[in-house]
Parts: C-alpha cells; sequence; structure tokens
C-alpha cells in the first residue's frame, strides 16, 4: 500500500510507486497506442534534420504558439487604470479564460465581466446584452470607468461598439458622461500585444478627442509599458528612476498595484492604476514614451497625430537599453542623468565583468514577445553570449529584420537567427539540431526543456510554474541585475549538478566558483 | 462524521435578500431565482430511500438558464466543456483548437488531466495544437486550412490515434462544413476523425459543450466498436466521467482491480482512442462525473444494453458505499472481494482522520465548483468533522439541484451560476474557515485572509479520489486552513485599522 498517515505521498512520488508502475504496464499493454518500438524510433526522428524541414515547411498547423488573443492584452490593459472594470463583449468563455490566464501569471484577482452572448444573440446581434452587460456591471462592481473590447464572436458578426455604447448609454445603462472607451479587439488579428495597442489607443482617443489640452503644454511624459508580465516590479523600478531624474511622467496605464494587492484582510478589487484626471492631462504631455515598440504602433501613431513627440523602445533591459531610455528621456524633460543613476550602471557593469568568465561563449534560445525577445537578446550579447535561436510567434518580417541588424552589430550575433511567426515546435527542432546552452523565455518552454534537456530560464510572461518573480524588475539597471543572477544561478546549478556524484564526477565541485 | 449540523438558515435568507439588493431590479429578480436556503424535508417514515440515502433538504433553484451580461459570471462556455473537459485528456489523439489562437492557448495544460506516454509522439495531451485562424480565414472559410492542418498532423506526429475538430466560435459563424472535411481526411489518412460543434457561443454554459462531446463520441467513435480487439470478460466495466485530474482516475482504477474487476476503457483520463472505441463490450459503465458524461451511458444502455451506475470516491464513507454497490452488481464473489478491499484500507482512513480530524472539525467550508463536485464532495468533508455552509454550481442542471438535497443540511446557503460580487458577498458574510472553488475566485477569498483550496485542478495537488486520494485531500485541507500565514495579516501595530497611539 504506498500511501500511509506517516508520509503521505503527493501524486509524484505516489505514482512512481510499484503498485502504479505495475498498473500502467497493465494498461499499456491493452490501450491501442503505439508500440513501444515505434515510439522510439519515432521519438528519435523528430531530433533530426529532415523531420526539422518537415517541420519548418508547416504553413497552416500551428503547434505550442508562444502568443494569446486580442483581448487578453485589453483586459490587461484595463487594468492600469484607475476603478476600471473591463467589459468583454461576446462569449463569456473568454473573459473566463483571461481571467484565468492573468491570475495564473499574477497569483492576483483578475476581474472582468462579460456580455455573456449565446446563439440568440449570434443571429440578431449583442446590443441588448451591451445595454444590460453595461447596467449590471456599473450597479454592481462601481467601476469609475468601464473599457469594452470584443472577443472573436462579437467581430464575426460585426457588432459595432461605437453605436452599441451609445444605444446602452441612451437607455440609460450608465450616465452618459460616464467613461466607456472601447477598442474592437478581433482575436483573429495579430495577438494580445495588439490587442493591447488598440484598447491604449481606444482610451487615449477617448479622453483625448474633445480635449482642448495642447500637447506640449505641460513638461510631463507619457510612458506607455506595454503588456508586460513584470508590470509589477518594473513600472515601479521605472518611476524610482524617473523620481531620481525629477522627470514628470504618467503611465498610460500602470497595473503594478492592480496585481500587487496586499493581504491585509481586505480585498481590493481595484488599487492603483492611471486615474481620469492624469489620463486627461496626459494630452499636454511633451512626449509619449512606448517601452515596447511592437505594442504600441498604434497609440504611438495617434500620440503624434495629436502633435506629441513619440518615442519607442524594445523593453530596456540591459546596459546599453536603459542608457538609451535614460537619454532619450533626459533629451525630451531637459533633465540631466543624476549621479546616483550612473553608480548604478557601473555596480550592474560589475556585475558582469564579474561572472564574464561564465557568460562568455554560452549559447542561448530565446522565446517570446517580440520586444522581449530584442531586448534579451541584446542584452545576452553584452554579456558576450550567442542569442542562437531568437523566435517570436506574434513577431513579423520588421521585428526579424530589426533581430538581423543587432546579430549585425556584434561578433556574437554571427550565427544567430529570428524566427519570425514560427512557434516552439519550430524550436524544438532547433534546439535538437543546433542545441544551445540554455533557454530563455516563459513557463511553455518546460515541455521543450524536459525534451531537449536545455535549462530553462524562465524571464516572460506567462509563469505558472514559479512564483514572484513578476514583482521584481527586470528592467533598468537593477533590473539588469535580476536577469543577470537569474541566468547565473541557473548557470551554476547547472555545473554543481553535473559535479556533485561523490567519488565520481566531484572532483570539479568547487566551492569557489 | 458530523452529520447533525445545522446551518443558519436565517442569516442566509437575509444575505440573499442583501446582495440582490445591489442589483437593477430587473436582474434581482432574475437572479434571485439562483439563490436559496437549503430547506429541511420532513421525510415520510414509509418513504423509500434511495442509493443516495434520504432527502435531507430541498434545494432547487433556476438552474442551466442564460448567465445575465455584465454580472461577472464564473462559467465558461462549450469549447471549455468539450475541449477542455471531455476530449482534452484523450491522450493519442492531436486535438485542434479549430480557430483563433486564444482558447487553446488559456485552457494548454490547465486542466491537470495526467497521462502516460511520450508526448509529441504518442502522446498529445500537454500540446497547444491551433489552426491559428488569421482574417482571411474568417472572410473566405476555414475549411482549406483544416484539410492542411490534418495533412500536417499526420506529417508531424505519424503515430496519433486520430484526431478531433474543437470548434471555436467563429466556425459556427462563417458557415464551415467541418464534418465534410473530417469525413473526408478521415477516410484518406485511414484514422478516426472527429468534428465537434461546440463553439463557445452555444449554449449557456460548459454543460451543453459536454453534451455535444458526448454526441460526437456517439457518432463518430462508438460506431468502430464491432471491430474493436477486446476479448470481452465477465467483469469488464468503464469508468466513465473521470478525466484524471492530478491521477484521480488511477487512484480509482486501483480499488476497481483489487475488487477484480477488469477496467474496459477509462473515459476520458488517460484515454486512448481505442479504449474509447472497445467501451461497448464492457459489462456496466461506472460514472462519476454524472453531469459531463450522463448522455453517453444513457446511450450506451439504449443502443447496446450496457447499465451504468454512479459512484463516489471521495471520502471513504462514500467509497465504500460505492464499493459496496458496484460489487452489488457482479454477485457475492465480487462482494467478498470489495470487502477485503475496504478493511484493507480501514486502517489508513483511520489514521487519516484520526490525525486530521481534530485539526479540521467543526470548520465552516463554502464550495462552488462545476456540475458534480459541489455535492460528491460534501461527505469528504464530513468524513473529517467539517461542515458545508454553502454550495453551488456553475453549469448544473435542475436534477441536480434535487440530488443535492441529499447532502446538504438544513440552512446550506445554495447558489447557482454566482456572480463575482455574490461570492465575495456571502464569503465575507459567512466568513467560512475554507472555500473551495476556482482560481478566478482562489486570489480574492485569500486576500480576505480566509483558507481557499482550488476544486477543480485540486490546486496542483491531487488525486482526491480514492482512498490514496482521501490521504493526499485531508493532508491539503489541513495546510490550507492551518497555515501561520492567515495570523499574520494584522500589522501589529494597528488595531482595528486604527494606528496605535505611538507616544504611549
Amino acid at each position: 500500500m504506498p500511501q500511509s498517515v506517516e508520509k503521505i505521498l503527493d501524486h509524484g512520488p505516489l505514482f512512481r510507486e510499484p503498485e502504479y508502475r505495475e498498473m500502467f504496464a497493465r494498461k499499456k499493454a491493452c490501450d491501442g497506442a503505439a508500440g513501444v518500438d515505434a515510439t522510439a524510433l519515432q521519438s528519435e526522428y523528430t531530433k533530426g534534420w529532415e523531420y526539422r524541414e518537415k517541420n519548418f515547411a508547416r504553413e497552416a498547423l500551428v503547434i505550442n504558439p508562444a502568443k494569446a488573443c486580442q483581448p487578453l492584452g485589453a483586459v490587461f490593459a484595463a487594468a492600469g487604470f484607475e476603478k476600471t472594470m473591463s467589459f468583454v463583449h461576446g462569449s463569456q468563455g473568454c473573459a473566463a479564460y483571461f481571467r484565468s490566464h492573468l491570475s495564473r501569471h499574477f497569483k492576483e484577482p483578475c476581474t472582468a465581466v462579460s456580455s455573456s452572448m449565446t446563439e440568440d444573440a449570434a443571429v440578431f446581434g449583442g446590443l441588448n446584452n451591451m445595454i444590460d452587460g453595461l447596467a449590471n456591471c456599473y450597479s454592481l462592481y462601481q467601476p469609475k470607468m468601464i473599457t469594452v473590447s470584443t472577443t472573436c464572436m462579437a467581430e464575426v458578426i460585426g457588432d459595432d461598439l461605437y453605436g452599441f455604447i451609445g444605444n446602452a448609454k441612451a437607455k440609460g445603462s450608465v450616465p452618459e458622461d460616464f467613461d466607456v472607451p472601447f477598442a474592437h479587439t478581433p482575436s483573429f488579428v495579430g495577438s494580445h500585444i495588439d490587442g493591447y495597442d488598440n484598447a491604449i489607443k481606444g482610451i487615449l482617443e477617448h479622453f483625448w478627442k474633445d480635449n482642448p489640452a495642447v500637447a506640449g503644454a505641460s513638461e510631463t511624459i507619457n510612458i506607455v509599458p506595454g503588456f508586460d508580465g513584470f508590470c509589477v516590479g518594473n513600472n515601479r523600478e521605472l518611476g524610482r528612476m524617473l523620481g531620481l531624474m525629477g522627470v514628470g511622467y504618467t503611465f498610460i496605464g500602470d497595473a503594478a498595484d492592480q496585481f500587487d494587492t496586499p493581504s491585509d484582510g481586505e480585498y481590493r478589487m481595484y488599487d492603483g492604476g492611471t486615474t481620469i484626471d492624469e489620463l486627461k492631462a496626459a494630452k499636454g504631455a511633451k512626449a509619449t514614451v512606448a517601452l515596447q515598440h511592437w505594442n504600441s504602433r498604434k497609440t504611438l501613431e495617434y500620440a503624434a497625430s495629436v502633435g506629441q513627440e513619440t518615442a519607442s523602445f524594445h523593453y530596456p533591459l540591459g546596459v546599453k537599453a536603459t542608457d538609451e531610455l535614460l537619454m532619450k528621456v533626459s533629451a525630451l524633460s531637459g533633465k540631466a542623468i543624476p549621479e546616483a543613476l550612473r553608480l548604478e550602471r557601473g555596480r550592474l557593469v560589475d556585475a558582469m565583468a564579474d561572472s564574464q568568465a561564465y557568460l562568455h561563449g554560452k549559447r542561448y534560445a530565446i522565446f517570446g514577445d517580440p520586444d522581449f525577445v530584442e531586448a534579451m537578446a541584446r542584452f545576452v550579447l553584452e554579456t558576450g553570449g550567442e542569442p542562437v535561436h531568437c523566435l517570436s510567434t506574434n513577431g513579423g518580417k520588421e521585428w526579424a529584420a530589426d533581430m538581423q541588424a543587432l546579430f549585425d552589430g556584434s561578433p556574437f550575433g554571427k550565427d544567430c537567427k529570428a524566427h519570425a511567426h514560427k512557434d516552439l515546435w519550430h524550436l524544438r527542432s532547433l534546439l535538437f539540431t543546433e542545441p544551445v546552452d540554455f533557454l530563455i523565455g516563459n513557463s511553455h518552454g518546460k515541455y521543450l526543456e524536459r525534451d531537449t534537456r536545455t535549462p530553462l530560464i524562465r524571464l516572460t510572461f506567462p509563469i505558472f510554474d514559479r512564483h514572484h518573480h513578476h514583482r521584481f524588475p527586470v528592467i533598468g539597471y537593477q533590473g539588469g541585475l535580476r536577469v543577470l543572477t537569474t541566468i547565473l544561478d541557473k548557470l551554476f546549478d547547472k555545473l554543481d549538478a553535473e559535479t556533485n556524484i561523490a567519488g565520481e564526477t566531484d572532483i570539479s565541485f568547487d566551492l569557489t566558483r | 462524521m458530523s452529520d447533525s449540523y445545522q446551518n443558519d438558515g436565517k442569516a442566509h435568507e437575509q444575505y440573499i435578500t442583501e446582495v440582490l439588493a445591489q442589483y437593477p431590479d430587473k436582474f434581482a429578480k432574475r437572479r434571485k431565482k439562483h439563490l436559496s436556503v437549503a430547506k429541511a424535508v420532513e421525510a415520510a417514515p414509509d418513504a423509500p430511500v434511495g442509493e443516495e440515502g434520504p432527502l435531507l433538504t430541498e434545494c432547487e433553484v433556476k438552474s442551466n438558464i442564460k448567465s445575465i451580461p455584465g454580472v461577472m459570471t464564473i462559467r465558461g462556455c462549450a469549447y471549455a466543456g468539450s475541449k477542455g473537459v471531455v476530449w482534452g485528456p484523450v491522450k493519442d489523439m492531436v486535438h485542434i483548437s479549430h480557430g483563433p489562437v486564444g482558447c487553446g492557448q488559456y485552457s494548454w495544460s490547465q486542466r491537470r488531466n495526467y497521462y502516460v506516454g511520450t508526448t509529441g509522439i504518442d502522446a498529445f495531451g500537454t500540446m497547444q495544437v491551433t489552426s491559428d485562424f488569421q482574417e482571411k480565414d474568417i472572410v473566405f472559410g476555414g475549411d482549406k486550412k483544416l484539410d492542411k492542418v490534418i495533412d500536417e498532423i499526420e506529417t508531424m506526429f505519424p503515430l496519433s490515434g486520430g484526431i478531433s475538430v474543437q470548434s471555436e466560435c467563429p466556425i459556427g459563424l462563417i458557415g464551415d462544413d467541418i464534418e465534410a472535411v473530417s469525413r473526408r481526411k478521415g477516410k484518406e489518412i485511414g484514422k478516426t476523425i472527429v468534428p465537434v460543434r461546440c463553439e463557445g457561443f452555444r449554449g449557456v454554459s460548459q454543460s451543453l459543450g459536454h453534451h455535444i462531446a458526448n454526441d460526437a463520441i456517439r457518432d463518430w467513435v462508438l460506431d468502430k466498436s464491432a471491430e474493436a480487439e477486446w476479448e470481452a470478460g465477465p467483469y469488464d466495466v468503464n469508468i466513465v466521467g473521470d478525466y484524471n485530474i492530478g491521477g484521480d482516475a488511477w487512484a480509482s482504477r486501483r480499488l476497481l482491480e483489487e475488487m477484480g474487476l477488469r477496467i474496459c476503457g477509462n473515459w476520458s483520463g488517460d484515454a486512448t482512442l481505442a479504449e474509447m472505441e472497445r467501451a461497448p463490450k464492457a459489462k456496466l459503465n461506472l460514472i462519476h462525473c454524472y453531469r459531463s458524461m450522463n448522455y453517453i451511458c444513457r446511450h450506451m444502455e439504449e443502443k447496446y444494453g450496457i447499465p451504468w451506475m454512479e459512484y463516489n470516491f471521495f471520502g471513504p464513507s462514500q467509497i465504500a458505499a460505492s464499493l459496496r454497490k458496484i460489487a452489488r452488481h457482479f454477485g457475492p464473489e465480487i462482494e467478498q472481494k470489495a470487502e477485503e478491499v475496504i478493511a484493507r484500507y480501514k486502517p489508513l482512513v483511520d489514521g487519516i482522520i484520526e490525525k486530521y480530524g481534530p485539526r479540521l472539525k467543526g470548520k465552516k467550508v463554502m464550495l462552488y465548483v462545476g456540475g458534480l463536485r459541489p455535492r460528491h464532495v460534501m461527505t469528504a468533508y464530513e468524513d473529517l468533522g467539517m461542515e458545508i455552509a454553502g454550495t453551488g454550481y456553475e453549469f448544473a442542471h435542475n436534477d441536480d439541484y434535487q440530488r443535492t438535497g441529499h447532502y446538504a443540511k438544513p440552512g446550506t446557503l445554495i447558489y447557482d451560476d454566482v456572480t463575482g460580487y455574490e461570492l465575495e458577498k456571502f464569503v465575507e458574510k459567512i466568513r467560512p474557515d475554507l472555500v473551495g472553488s476556482g482560481i478566478k475566485e482562489k486570489y480574492p477569498v485569500q486576500k480576505m485572509g480566509i483558507p481557499f483550496r482550488q476544486m477543480h485542478s485540486w490546486d496542483y495537488s491531487g488525486p482526491y479520489h480514492g482512498y490514496d486520494g482521501f490521504a493526499i485531500f485531508a493532508r491539503d485541507m489541513d495546510l490550507a486552513i492551518n497555515n501561520p500565514v492567515w495570523d499574520l495579516f494584522d500589522a501589529p501595530w494597528t488595531d482595528g485599522g486604527e494606528l496605535l497611539a505611538a507616544a504611549e
């Protein structure tokens, strides 16, 4: 009997007990699945170049993509504004999925309501669902703002959000002057980063359209963070750096507090975020700066159209990327970069120098959203590593060209390649045929770690199977230090694991490394 | 067992009134029908006692109707019911999330349907396979793409046993004919391809997805049963409606094998397509999740004459009762073995209750889960001396609420398709010692300082079925409730939220 009162076995060890192993064998003998030999053969075959070629010849089938759909980005975007409820117009299952997905990463509550459209709405349209939905959401959750996005159902049947929201207001669902910005977010176009972009643009348009403020009237700078699973640590870190510089800034959406509420007995459905007044005033800002270019193209275009100066970055992670952000902010604001930040920079460089012997020449595969991959590859190059396989399911041709330019700018980039619109099954072939030392990405990479034995370093959304990483920054010099340490921890753990069998491999089990 | 408690029905009635006051009138009226307090029923002395025991309370509320827009329902959709629940666990099939990328992405590996196999080679359970619809697929239709996706699956995964096409919302809206494609391609590649019309907008919850998924098994799988290789035996049973979450079906299978039965097929946790095809050769269908798979049991009874029987492997009282009930179907020899199984595990059960009972006795629990567990796990808690203060289902039907009356004690708060607002308020008012629900509910409840366990995914633990599972269940409830973190919520320098005078 495997289970005992004294030592209750969890599923891991429990199912390795002989009783269960024997049962699995009995089942396997008659389950009609592929035989052991066929499985072994196919398993080997998938590791080779021939399979890789077939794999890269796929035109329709997508396997283990590293992207989600637009409305997830819209729900994330809404979390960055004060007392804002996200309203997902369409099928209700989508809202349940977005909430679950974000909660699993942040280990925090995530709210969103749905207009719960079903068959009849598919035929007649979802106007009544909008009218009733806004009224209920307003009464129950007492938000200051409701932001509307769409699921693919509402998009396919062509529901018109502008008209519907106007109609709902006319019917008294919410007061006429209540803010209901919206964005169409079709799941079959782009990915969650485009949904984020559309939602932010929709919110800005709503507050800036008939707004008399003149761009440049104030000295502040608007910051558009982009879809960022590390927003909790990152936004606070950026705020700290800008504070040191004495720059006035407004986050266009800051979900740091919303996704990091304290446990003190009170459930805060809403916490923190950019206020409506701040949003309105943001039109008068001197400039709008996007931390993630590929997340913010439409938003920046719109900011430029109201007369603001714009600039965009690719997730300011690492030394030079942080330098560039600070210098740009300094140029825009006329504020000098203080000595304190120069010292911080020096400390990061110091740490990199201390560890350079271990990092030099290490080979990496990196996957994730296009800006993250670009940032990470750049930092790896700064450490003397080679970002050999850089893959982004939602990165396009322009992104790949950017990446190539990055590789061309460093001797360490010589054998590196960017793979746009590819998925993690492509990456599996790459890792088998051209192995690397480390894989950097999100939790979905754990299946690649298992299959190819490439150690996975989790540094981007979604991280489901490790806790609390997102509470610490990865951008800026401080963030760079954390990324560096995370990579080194994995590296040293691996080194120790490879040298820790007493009397056999422990010759190199060094106390000091 | 603490079977003699009562809940404060009067207070619960009051809480219902309070939450309804927050709704616009029209919707307060509608929500009112979904909320209730279990009322004691006086059973007539000569009333026949069914297999679920005497009826204790009347728990009926309106159920299985559309959710109200804008209220934050916790429910999911038909796709979640089909791909996520019924089909997803069939391990040697490749399940295409047919449509845009999101649905497959969010449901990827989240149900924890354990299986044995080499993923990507002969098993495909923890993979996200999608046709990743783009705008052109919506405009011109996706059938050609599906055709190509199936070819590419054959190239990538030649050892797959078959394919299922799990429809996402757009499929039914743009008029694709996935049945025609599936039929044609199935002949071409010589494998079963199952089209499933589980678009998310169909029906009011996951429940219709279960039904549609069952119908797809009926129409596209069971017709192959005659060809299935399986030497039928006298003690062959199917386990139906056990999705092997955290290994539940394995902890159950062991007990059934120990009592001398042979498992023909396990639907659908750790299942192969072959197991499903040969299911009509079994002598008895044993159904755990009645809500999601009763349809196919009824069909197999009608078409193949296979009787079906419900059982409950949560907690020792129900396990023993279920083992005896199942054994009775097979006669004295199996009954004898069932008694031996129960006796063999008795010391383990007694030990667990002795160890955890004192730490859990009298603790109040609120549940809100899917379509079965809100009643099925109640006795497992009671076996540990705990009390159920409230319970409700996301997608139960009327019969589920009727049957809940065999489990719920008088005064239990009953909530159907509860909204985020209602659940938060109910939890805040009742302040139970534990809430068992889903990931979306977990963190709001914990912020209030109330322990929580996810009761869909077993909170990344499990199994909870069978005797092996009961040990883990008891341990998990104890570690949730008796962790010291709950005593750290108040900063010592505050008293009731007011800062104490520093200078005293």
